[in-house]
This record gives C-alpha cells, structure tokens and sequence, in this order.
C-alpha cells in the first residue's frame, strides 16, 4: 500500500538476549484507527515505545528493522524526533504536570515566545513567552475537543477523565500530527468518560490522522477501530479488519487459550449469619474518591462487590478502612472497634489489601518479589524471621520456600524469586500484591480494582483465585472494581456506590439495567441503604 | 501575648506550620530588641543593610537551581572559589580600583561557568541527590583549590618569593591577599542617604504595585496574591511616612550607613533577571524539569542540557556574588572565605521561606534580612540574658545549621500533610477544581 501513513517493517527488539519482539511487521492508513492488543508483556509497550524513539530502547541497544513514515525510511532516536515526524502519543499514566496550568501542559516544550532585546543576543532560549498566543491555541484545541474548562486553570485535582482529554488536546494542538498513539486510554476512564473518548477519537480519524488504538477492553476494539492486530509473546499473531472478526475470537487469538467470564455457582459454600464487617456512617477523605458516609455489612464467608463509577467513593472504602486515608465513623470487625487511621491495627486484626494503587502503595518497586511478598508479615506479625538472641534475621529459606509457592499458585510470570517487582508487566506485579495480601493470612481480604491493567487471561486467574480462597479458606472477601461484568461473576451481591453513598446493594444476577441506572444515580431503590440483603 | 486571643483556626494553623521558619526568625529578633535594652535602630539599620548588600547577590544565585529541581545548591561554593581565582589573579599584578574588579568579573565568568559545568554533569549523574552531591562538590573543590593555591603557585607555576601575596619561602599564597583599591571599588562608585534611598524606592515600588494591581485581572500566569499586596502597600506607606520623618526631624535614622547605589543595582538587577528568565522559554523548561523530569523528557526537553545550564548560571551568579562579598570586607581570607557561603546563603534562603522545591525573589530578600537579623541580634542577646557575647555567637551557628535541618523537616512533612497522609480528616484540603 502506497498510502499508508506509517510503516513497521520486521521490527525485531532484544532486552539483554531476552527477545521481546520478533519481526513485528505494522501499517497505519490515513485516517485509520488501527488497534493493537495483546497480553501484558506481548510487546505493545516495547514496540511503542520504539516508534516514539523512547530512551529506554537506544540504551538498550535500539532495535533492527525499519520505520517509514509515508514511505520515507526514518530514524527515531529521541521522542523529539518522534514529535518532529508528527507521532503523538497519549499516555496510560499521565504525563501533565500537576502544578502547570492547562495551557502551560498543552504547550508543554512548544511554547510559543516572541523576541526581546535579550534574545536577540543570545538566542532563542531567552524569548519570552507568549501567554495570550499559547493561552489561544489551548482554547482552540480544547474547543475541538468540546472541552468548556477554563485553558488557565491547575491540571492539579482535575478529575483523570479531564487530564486524558488534557493530554489528547496537547496531541492535537501539534501541527502536522500524523499519527496519534493510545496507549490504554480508557483504562482509568468512567463509562461516560469512556464514550466521550472514543467518539473523540472517531472524530480525530476522520480528519485525516492514523490513531494507534491500544486497549485491554476488546468491545472498545470493536466499537471504534478499523483494523485490529493482535501479538503474542512478541509474535505478530494476525492484522484483520474489526468487521470481520467478534470479541471472542480476539481474545481467543490474544491469548490462545478459551476465556469467558461466565459464573459458575459452587457448592459448599459456607455461608454464616455471622457479621464480619460492619460500617457504619462511614466517612473517608480521599481525593477525588470521598466516601460520604456509608453503611454496609458484611457477612462471614461471602464475597461482596463494590461497584459505581470513578470518582464517586468506591476505592475509598477499603482505603478508610485500612487506615491509608483519613476516616471516621464506625466500623465494627469481628463485632470489636476497629481503630481508625491505624493502618498496622487493621492489619494486626486480619485485614488483608490489595491496593489499586500497586505502584504508589502496593509494591516496594526496587525490591524482588520475595520481600514484596512476605513484607507486611514480617512487620507486623515476626512471621518469616529468625530469632538469634535479641536480633531478627530474615529466614530467607522459609521466605524463598513461601515465595515459590505462591509464585505457582498464582502463575507469576518471572525469571526468579529475586527478580525486581519494578521489572514485572503490570498483571504479574498485581499477582505480587495479592501475594502478599493472602500470606498474611487474613480473614478479610479487602481487593481493589485487582485487574485494572492486566490482561483477560490473568483477570480470570486472578479471579478464579479469589473464589477459590473464599471457598476452600472461607476468606470473606469485599472487592471492589470499576468492571462490573468482574463484580457479577464472582460475588454474593453488589454494593452500588454513588456520590459516597451506598446506592443500593443487587444480586449478581440483577438485570443490566438496574446496575446501570443505580450506578447514575438515577434510581433510588426500595432498599433502605445499608440494609441487610439476603442471598 | 498577641497569640493568647487567637483561636487557631485550621487555616491558621496550616499558614503558622507553612511559615514556622521565619516566624522563629522574627520572633528571635523581636526577642533580642526586647532584652538588649539600647541597640539603636541606627546601629541595627546599619549592619543590616551593609550585610544585605554583601549577601543579597548570593542569595539570589541559589533561585534557578531550585526552580529546575536541583535542590539548594551547596555548590555555590565552587563559583566563589572562582571568583577567589579571579582576584587573586588580578591582584597578583597589582590591577586596582573599579577596573580591576571589572577585571575580576571577566575572569571569573569563564572560570565559573567551566566548573559550573563539571558540577551540572556531576548532579546529572549522582539524580536524585544533588543537594548531598553540592556539598561534596564543595568539600572537593576546596581540595583542589588549596592545591592549586598552596602548592601549584610557587612549584608548578613559578611566582617570585618577594611578590607580597605569596609566602615568604615562594611557595603557596599568603592566607591573607590584601585588595588594596578593590576594596569598596563598587561601593564608593556612588553612595546616597539610607532614608532618601527607602524614601525613593518606596514611592517607586508603590507606585508599581499600584499599576499592577490595576492590571491584575488581565494576569492569567501571575501567581494571585490579592491579599498580600494591600499588606505590602500598607508597608510601603508606613516605609514612606518614617523616612519623611526622618528627613523633616533628622533623626537617629539620617546617621545609617549610605546606600552603594551600584551593588544595590546589580542586586536589583539579578532580582529583574531572575523573574524574568522565568518567563523566556529556558525558564519554562527549568520550571518544567524541575516539576517532572520525565515529563520534560518524554515532551522533548533536554533535561541533562537544561539541568546543566540552571548550574552553570548559579555559579557564574555566585562567583559574582563572591567578588561582591569580597570587595565589601576588603581583605581576602585566601581559605576561608568561600568555606561557609553555602551554608549561610541556602540558610538564609530558607529562613525566607523558600524550600527545596520553591523559592522565589521574595524569599531570597526577605530571607536575607531575617537571617542577617539574627546574626546581628545574637551576641546582643547573648549579652544582654547571659552577660557574655561568645554565647550569642555559638547561637549563630546552632541557628544556621539548625535552620537548614528544620527547613528540610518541615519540607517533607509539609509534602506530606499536602497530599492528605495526615491522619485529622478535618485538615486535609480537599482538591478543588478552581
């Protein structure tokens, strides 16, 4: 094809002897949205990561092959290089400035200045900024983006939805931007945010921009791209056009192995009149997730869901109730007081947490997976230690023992105990933190949003995991999730959080609807919040 | 006293913990006015400013770095080695007067901007610690330098044993280098009366901040400081009245110290400078490498460029700032001089206010004052409670070193308490879209 925009040709990259992408081949239309998916550790960020001339591939040794953009053989070493021949990319984790306006982030290294008598001695270096110019062009961009939001304003405390349009503005503000890359957009988007973002999206292709689209959610693929292609362990697997082909067989052919998420009911499940946890009037100050005062019970041995749309209180529950942001009211564990904002007591009463923030609070990044892993027990509870007189040693052939179990039991994909958590693909550092989570033993296990950002295939393991804890440990379980269709295939009933409040609490099996309207708020059920649902 | 009626407020109470640093340094002035009976505000007005003209200027030169997030540059020290190099040179052959000390600019530039360099592609290497890494520069470079000084003269370059700077057996050069006509070179360029000079600047700066305020709403970039600038016109005028005064009865206050019009200009000058590069797009870049460097990165900003041209300036700054000090004291402490500048400057920026991640010009002046308040007012305490000034003196030291660790202290806990890890939900701000 002559008209492609963007030409990948047998690109082939190696980390240290290790091959992570092989002989990848990628075309780009004008106009088309191309999607690209595959599991974590495929080789989507790598082969990114190479088109937009990232450092971390030339100190690595760069890569073979060739990159034509339309049809001129290029050399991307630097992302400013990337910039120049028109590639953008809007990134999974966010890459705005907190303390910079709108403005200053749309402008970010693209700063429009005009000269002064300084400037014209030494350079252009010293220009002075032109705020109204730069101020103008983020209005337009955000304008095209049917952004209201003032250009001047602090990307710091915007809500995530807005930062991502933030980010795709600065993208388009580029003048001869050809190629626009996507690297999981909606991973920390809403539902709505969601559809705003793809009609977004459509809207870019249209005027002429190729868009690589790369998402974990396969009905995103279906519903926005032209052309799909999928990789696996570094292999190209197939490029086929989105009409063609449904949901399953992409996810088929992601993973090769079948995948569904239907529930299967199970048996002897111990299911108590005994309530394990009990919040009330609960209230948690977390930015941009604040629980306004929740009521909520739990019973032993059953795994309850807490779903709503971001931003509105989910995460903050578990994060209250494990005293990682500050929280008041009355939770009740075990029928005893549980002492607020005292993460160490939480735990020492059998609280277990799967953060959903893996990267911020959940992992010691630096560390290798065996110290992750037994971590807090060492803390908290002197387990994995060895006493010699009045000094404690790490027991590292228990902890080494302890490690490799749980490294099968989950199928964490490493090369060694030892390895760095920081050097896992995103879905076998979650595995890490539920890892540890379960070596502490805990009789709640408190799970938040435990497959955001890892792939179909680790979501069912994980979740899998999780029932069969619950049915063969009798683990309560309270695992809260931005994906409902999670939620509904393993829990007992669904907690709807809306506006910090408990919306209601539905059966798994509850039509799509009444979670969708309970879930916007715009329905207030009979049940009387908080209150004590039957299974 | 005054505190005993107010109710802290949780607003208060955040602003008092934002501000604890100067807040113990006016106090402790306050203090010292309060039991050293008879320290005439002439006296005080007097020390003040001359230690103000002296220190200003280096004060100033540790701004940029901490904007581009390289922390307080301890390694300011180095470029005050340069300008040291730069005298010694000049004074070697005998070059006097305001030329000379043009002469010590010139040298000590490219000297400065050399090791400036050296020490940018040093902090490059050692991310993440470059305030650790400052300091042993500075310990480093002082090795070096008293190499070159005591051993490379006189061995390796060959001076005359009877050049009066070096010492005696030919070798190294004297501990102490006379400046000969150096001395006061800028000051004595032209002088004016201290109130006349507050009289001038007040109406001036009045006046400006007046325009400003005018023009505020068309001001989308300027940081809002509403309130602040009707407290610091209410000052204005009151700076306005007393001078006025001053002048009408001839008071105590017409016999402070004149003003050296030309280093108060080259302090003022840098103050403008520093303002302004923050609005050139190499300002944009420190200010955006300094809040992400992988952000600048993946944007296209050449961070270890940008990184190194925010050193280099701070120590050519600094080596000029250097030949200020030095001209003002007169004599050359060959190896000592340079030894505590990094200290007392990053102290005296921080007691302004400033931290490891903001400081402004604000904090830079107002720091200046404070911190030279407290040096000033120290031995008058220490006299006045314990009948012996030496005590006053070990205070001084307690409060520099102290103050950088209470700055750094208060710096995280500060971060911290911002992004809510306190455990009052009460004081937690929560984040508001404006």
């Amino acid at each position: 094809m002559v008209n492609n925009l963007l030409t990948m040709k047998n690109i082939t990259k190696e980390y240290f002897g290790n091959k992570v992408l092989n002989n990848i081949n990628l075309e780009i239309a004008k106009g088309e949205i191309h999607a690209l998916i595959g599991e974590n550790g495929a080789g989507k960020s790598t082969l990114m990561n190479i088109l937009f001339g990232m450092p971390v591939i030339s100190s690595t040794g760069g890569y073979q092959g060739t990159i034509e953009i339309a049809g001129e053989p290029v050399h991307i070493n630097t992302p400013h290089a990337a910039m120049a021949h028109g590639i953008g990319m809007v990134h999974q984790e966010f890459m705005l400035i907190p303390g910079f306006t709108i403005t200053e982030n749309i402008k970010l290294n693209r700063e429009i200045t005009k000269e002064n008598i300084v400037s014209r001695i030494f350079g252009k270096q010293y220009e002075s900024l032109d705020i109204n110019k730069m101020n103008a062009d983020a209005r337009t961009a955000l304008d095209k983006m049917e952004m209201g939001i003032e250009e001047f304003t602090l990307v710091a405390g915007l809500p995530v939805g807005h930062m991502q349009f933030i980010e795709i503005a600065r993208e388009i503000d580029k003048t001869g931007l050809k190629i626009l890359v996507f690297d999981e957009p909606t991973a920390v988007l809403t539902e709505s945010e969601t559809q705003n973002l793809l009609s977004a999206i459509k809207k870019l292709a249209t005027s002429g921009i190729g868009i690589i689209f790369i998402s974990h959610r396969l009905d995103e693929i279906m519903q926005v791209s032209d052309r799909v292609t999928i990789l696996r362990d570094g292999e190209l697997v197939v490029t086929m056009n989105t009409k063609d082909t449904n949901t399953h067989e992409i996810a088929q052919l992601m993973i090769g192995r079948k995948v569904s998420f239907e529930r299967n009911e199970t048996k002897n499940r111990t299911l108590s009149n005994d309530t394990m946890l009990k919040l009330k009037n609960f209230v948690v100050r977390m930015p941009g997730e604040d629980v306004k005062g929740v009521d909520l019970e739990v019973k032993k041995g059953e795994i309850v869901g807490i779903g709503g749309l971001a931003g509105q209180g989910k995460l903050g529950i578990a994060n209250g109730i494990m005293g990682i942001y500050p929280a008041k009211g009355e939770v009740l564990f075990e029928g005893k007081p549980l002492k607020m904002n005292d993460p160490k007591g939480s735990i020492t009463a059998g609280l277990g947490f799967v953060s959903e923030d893996r990267r911020g609070i959940g992992l010691l990044l630096e560390s290798s997976i065996e110290l992750n892993t037994v971590f807090t027990c060492m803390q908290i509870k002197n387990s994995f230690l060895k006493r010699v007189g009045p000094i404690k040693f790490k027991d590292t052939k228990k902890i080494r023992a302890h490690t490799k179990r749980m490294i099968k039991e989950l199928d964490i994909r490493c090369t060694s105990s030892e390895q760095r958590v920081g050097s896992l693909s995103g879905g076998n550092q979650q595995k890490v933190c539920l890892a540890r989570a379960l070596t502490q033993e805990p009789k709640l296990l408190l799970v938040s949003e435990p497959t955001r950002g890892i792939d179909v295939g680790a979501k069912r393991l994980v979740l899998d995991h999780m029932k069969k804890l619950n049915e063969e440990q009798g683990i309560t379980i309270v695992m809260t999730s931005s994906e409902l269709a999670e939620l509904r295939s393993i829990c007992d009933r669904i907690a709807i959080i809306c506006d910090g409040k408990v919306e209601g609490i539905l059966p798994p099996d509850a039509s799509d609807a009444d979670f969708g309207l309970m879930m916007s708020g715009s329905k207030r059920t009979n049940t009387e919040q908080g209150a004590i649902h039957n299974v | 006293m005054k505190n005993s009626r107010i109710i802290l407020s949780g607003k208060t109470k955040n602003m008092l913990a934002d501000n604890m640093v100067p807040i113990i340094f006016i106090a402790f002035t306050l203090l010292g006015f309060a039991v050293a009976r008879g320290v005439p505000m002439s006296f005080f007005l007097t020390e003040l400013s001359g230690r103000f003209y002296r220190n200003g200027f280096l004060v100033l030169s540790l701004i940029i770095p901490v904007v581009a997030g390289l922390g307080l540059n301890f390694g300011i020290v180095v470029g005050a080695m340069s300008a040291q190099l730069a005298l010694i040179i000049v004074r070697y052959f005998f070059i006097e007067g305001f030329g000379g000390l043009l002469l010590c600019f010139a040298i000590s530039t490219p000297i400065a901007a050399f090791f400036g360099y050296l020490t940018g592609k040093l902090y490059n290497k050692t991310r993440g610690q470059e305030m650790i890494a400052s300091l042993i520069v500075g310990f480093f470079a002082n090795g070096i330098y008293q190499f070159l000084l005591l051993f490379a003269v006189g061995v390796i370059i060959p001076v005359p044993a009877t050049h009066p700077m070096i010492k005696t057996d030919g070798v190294g050069v004297r501990m102490t280098v006379d400046m000969g006509s150096l001395k006061y070179s800028l000051e004595s360029v032209l002088e004016v009366s201290f109130v006349w000079a507050v009289l001038v600047v007040s109406i001036l700066y009045l006046a400006y901040m007046l325009c400003k305020y005018l023009r505020a709403k068309q001001m989308p970039l300027a940081v809002s400081g509403g309130k602040y600038s009707f407290v610091g016109m209410a000052a204005l005028v009151l700076c306005i009245a007393i001078s006025l005064i001053s002048i009408i009865t001839n008071n105590s206050l017409m016999t402070v110290k004149r003003i050296p019009v030309l280093t108060i200009a080259l302090i003022a000058m840098l103050a403008v400078f520093t303002k302004l590069i923050m609005k050139t797009k190499l300002g944009q870049d420190f200010r955006s490498i300094g809040q992400s460097q992988h952000i600048a990165q993946t944007n296209g900003i050449d961070v270890d460029k940008t990184r190194i041209i925010a050193v280099i300036i701070s120590t050519v700054l600094a080596a000029w700032g250097q030949l200020i000090y030095l001209q003002n004291m007169g004599t050359l402490n060959t190896y000592g001089a340079h030894n505590q500048i990094g200290m007392f400057s990053v102290a005296a920026l921080l007691v302004g206010g400033a931290s490891v991640s903001k400081a402004t010009v604000k904090h830079a002046f107002a720091g200046t004052l404070l911190f030279n308040s407290m040096f000033i007012m120290s031995p008058e305490i220490g006299q006045a409670l314990f009948g012996q000034a030496i005590l006053g003196e070990y205070f001084r030291t307690f409060m520099v070193y102290g103050v950088i660790g209470l700055a750094l202290g208060l710096y995280v806990w500060n971060a911290n308490r911002k992004a809510g890890l306190t455990l009052d939900p009460d004081t937690v701000e929560t984040r508001t879209s404006i």
